[in-house]
């Protein structure tokens, strides 16, 4: 077989030569990229658990749902532990405060969501009385200013916009509060690890 | 299940999408560029026999095809089936016929679609020739169709 499968220093011919073209089109631009979007279009239907948590959400409530074996408190609610297997049975509710555990500045723009004006700040944010958290927007303060442990409360929509969907919470936005000390690593996602 | 449970489920429209943008290479970017400029393109094997579209290496040979020639604007239905209920995904909105069309001088089909007013009016070894768009881009989609070779 060619040498190249097993000499990454020798390059494919093809792809490194040249393409003759014919002489009448030699000397235009060649087309070195073409769009291949790819779309599927669902109706979701997002279960009980889900169900709960997006009627909660109509109402400005949070809720999660508790692991029976560890007590745990897991927002969204899926139905299940993710951590011991078993099903769910109590569901919570939790604050619209708390902190952020992780964040992401991004600087470029995404073409899928125009209404995303860079620099913005993607953050992991825990809802006090929550054990994990989930990706929000953190806004209200200079993306340079974002830092693990900051407080935010939750902005919601106008009343009269609410539906059932995560998109009510526009952003979080700091509490001003002092931050909270995660002096142990240990403890995210352990159940009593937060304040 | 009763309609007031049905009423219980909450359901969305959900759109997963992948806005794509892939890089060509020089044999399939050469077709395109052919397509943009109003030529369709085949690359020539060693034989001299052509194949359309072109590919970047020989099917039998496994060499590398680096000559891409120009080949007819009208060819040849070898097969066909009908598509009488276009999906929203596919790339008319009419019915329309899917075909394996062999242009005058390449030696390979190629598939696109063709414009009649039903199936009766397809048939196998029907002579067909591009309709183009007028606005091009560099996309298997600056050829609208094929229509029959008597009504271009």
């Amino acid at each position: 077989m060619s040498g190249y499968q097993q000499d990454p220093k020798i390059k494919p011919t093809a792809l490194s030569g040249e393409v003759t073209m014919p002489a009448a089109i030699g000397a235009v631009e060649q087309v070195q990229s073409v769009r291949t979007p790819i779309a599927i279009d669902y109706i979701a239907t997002p279960g009980a658990s889900l169900s709960a948590y997006l009627r909660g959400m109509k109402q400005k409530k949070i809720l999660g749902d508790k692991c029976p074996v560890s007590g745990q408190v897991f927002v969204p609610p899926r139905g299940v532990s993710p951590v011991s297997g078993q099903r769910t049975t109590e569901m919570v509710e939790v604050s619209d405060q708390g902190y952020v555990e992780s964040f992401n500045v991004t600087r470029l723009p995404i073409k899928s969501r125009p209404d995303l004006n860079p620099p913005y700040v993607s953050a992991w944010v825990v809802p006090d009385g929550a054990n994990v958290g989930s990706i929000s927007l953190v806004a209200g303060i200079a993306p340079e200013d974002v830092r693990i442990g900051l407080r935010v409360r939750a902005v919601w929509k106008p009343d009269d916009e609410l539906e059932e969907s995560a998109a009510n919470i526009l952003h979080w936005e700091p509490t001003g509060e002092p931050d909270f000390v995660l002096d142990d690593l240990r403890i995210i996602g352990k159940p009593g690890g937060q304040q | 299940m009763s309609d007031t449970a049905n009423d219980d489920v909450l359901r969305a429209p959900l759109r997963l999408e992948y806005p794509f943008i892939r890089t060509t290479g020089a044999v399939v970017g050469g077709f395109l560029t052919g397509l943009r400029e109003g030529v369709v393109l085949g690359a020539k094997r060693a034989d001299g026999t052509v194949l359309c579209p072109p590919l970047e290496y020989d099917p039998i040979t496994s060499d590398p095809l680096t000559e891409l020639v120009e080949v007819g604007q009208a060819g040849t239905v070898t097969t066909w089936t009908w598509n009488g209920e276009p999906r929203p995904q596919q790339p008319f909105a009419q019915p329309f016929a899917w075909a394996m069309i062999t242009l005058d001088g390449a030696d390979t089909p190629m598939l696109h679609g063709v414009f009649v007013d039903g199936p009766d009016a397809m048939s196998t070894g029907m002579r067909v020739s591009v309709q183009w768009r007028d606005e091009r881009e560099g996309h298997i989609a600056d050829i609208a169709g094929f229509v029959p070779e008597e009504s271009a």
